[in-house]
């Protein structure tokens, strides 16, 4: 972040913090994420062979499967964040919990898309009221809620009670929406890809989901740091802001200024 | 604790007894909706008849965003729910005390949905017990989780249109469960049903339980 200019004279209200939100680490998870995905194309579009039952479109399910995982990853990471903001109340946990939200609903319409995709190439049409997809519509609906919340302008304190707040009432139901969506659509059975087939995976059509998967949760964690930060620096830049519109504002009255801490 | 909730909630029904707002705009809204729907499903064809379930927990559930809002507007205009933390109740008893005042608004609702499905849409009360059983619990479902969702939007000059989008989602499952469970009941053998009543009934309690436990920060905080 560079130094804007100062029109009342006074030391530069600006945290000094990072000037980019990457760092080795993230670089290193960066370039992993890269090779993961290059070698998940390869492996998902030319290695692994087609399904017995679901031909070609068995290769829809080595992004399917990654990206709801990333989400519900995501929304655990948001939960358990929340529950520690009402705890600790700190910053640290508030952006976490919101960066993560905001990756888990990206994650969540890539899902919903894909199993609409799949569902037109499979059964003719984008939606069915197949019990996955109906709880993936809810609980998208939820986590929209939440990114709504953490929208309206507040009180930074305000905000992050509002959005723990949410953030942990949206888990709860997590599981709720899951047994009511399946009873209702009368599913008993244990788990299937999509609901309605259960592949049975061997070779490299594992290796192409399982490289998929560790691949997307790479690029989470990736996007989760970045995110984070970007959201710090926001919350920086929001300081400064702040403290910059005082000491104007003290400068106007001709009052002596508090000096900002270097 | 029970004293305190029973105090909150006999304010808030005295205040609903003496306004009338539920009484004269929420229970003629939630007829509206039934004749609405009238309006658009063909009564001719039968639609009505076999959605009477879901057309019955839909109309509670836009009400009971109605009343909600009103429940927790009152609370938030002249600082009052400054006033109600500085009373020195626990907030887990005023979180109570909000949703046993709701219940009873709620249930004064589904009585006059129910008498309108009876007369409009000519349901037939085969199962009494499973009905009243799931009415119970869904009612309870909605009135906790709308409890925390209410608390939460209340001050946002945003509310009106926040606490639906928050709170609708969440009651799903609520939703569903009511509706499998009166389909059961309507038709008069509660085998089935009673598993959508044990799913009501843990919504109920992990909504109780969670509103208990968040209502603190949600009254010092949001």
């Amino acid at each position: 972040m560079s130094t804007p200019p100062n029109r009342s004279g006074h030391a530069p209200p600006v945290a000094s913090g990072p000037e980019s939100t990457s760092s080795t680490g993230t670089r290193v998870l960066g370039a992993a994420a890269l090779v993961g995905l290059a070698l998940s194309v390869v492996y998902g579009l030319f290695v692994s062979p087609p399904d017995a039952q679901l031909g070609e479109t068995i290769r829809m399910i080595y992004t399917h499967v990654p990206t709801v995982s990333v989400a519900y990853v995501a929304f655990v990471v948001t939960a358990v964040s929340s529950a520690m903001y009402l705890w600790k109340r700190t910053e640290f946990w508030d952006l976490l919990g919101a960066s993560s939200a905001e990756i888990g609903v990206v994650f969540f319409v890539l899902t919903i898309l894909n199993g609409a995709l799949w569902g037109k190439t499979t059964w003719g049409v984008f939606w069915r009221w197949e019990p996955r997809l109906t709880t993936s519509a809810v609980l998208l609906l939820m986590y929209i809620g939440y990114l709504a919340v953490r929208a309206v302008p507040a009180d930074t304190r305000v905000r992050a009670t509002r959005c723990a707040i949410v953030g942990l009432v949206a888990v709860v139901n997590i599981p709720i929406v899951h047994k009511a969506v399946d009873w209702w659509r009368g599913l008993h059975q244990g788990r299937t890809v999509l609901g309605t087939i259960d592949p049975e995976m061997g070779g490299n059509q594992l290796v192409a989901m399982y490289l998929s998967l560790a691949t997307g949760l790479v690029v989470f964690v990736w996007m989760l740091l970045h995110r984070f930060r970007v959201a710090y620096l926001v919350e920086r830049a929001a300081d400064a802001g702040l403290e910059e519109a005082l000491a104007e504002r003290r400068a106007e009255r001709g009052t002596p200024s508090v000096e900002v801490a270097p | 604790m029970i004293r305190d909730a029973a105090l909150v909630a006999a304010k808030d029904l005295r205040l609903e007894l003496r306004a009338r707002v539920g009484m004269g705009q929420v229970l003629p809204f939630a007829v509206l909706v039934l004749l609405l729907f009238a309006f658009a499903l063909d009564p001719d064809r039968g639609v009505l008849e076999r959605a009477t379930p879901g057309l019955f927990w839909v109309g509670v559930l836009f009400s009971s965003v109605l009343v909600l809002q009103r429940s927790f507007g009152v609370e938030a205009e002249d600082g009052i729910l400054d006033a109600l933390r500085l009373s020195g109740m626990a907030p887990a008893a005023i979180f109570l005390g909000k949703v046993a005042a709701l219940v009873v608004q709620l249930a004064v609702l589904e009585v006059v949905l129910g008498v309108g499905v009876v007369v409009f849409y000519d349901a037939q009360p085969a199962h009494a017990p499973l009905l009243l059983s799931v009415a119970a619990t869904a009612t309870l479902s909605i009135a906790a989780a709308g409890s925390v969702y209410g608390a939460l939007s209340a001050r946002l000059r945003s509310r009106d249109t926040l606490l639906p989008m928050l709170l609708l989602p969440l009651l799903a499952p609520v939703l569903i469960s009511a509706t499998r469970g009166f389909e059961v009941g309507l038709e008069g053998h509660a085998g089935g049903g009673w598993s959508w009543v044990a799913l009501l009934g843990v919504f109920a309690t992990l909504y109780l339980a969670l509103g208990a436990f968040l209502f603190r920060p949600l009254l010092e905080d949001a």
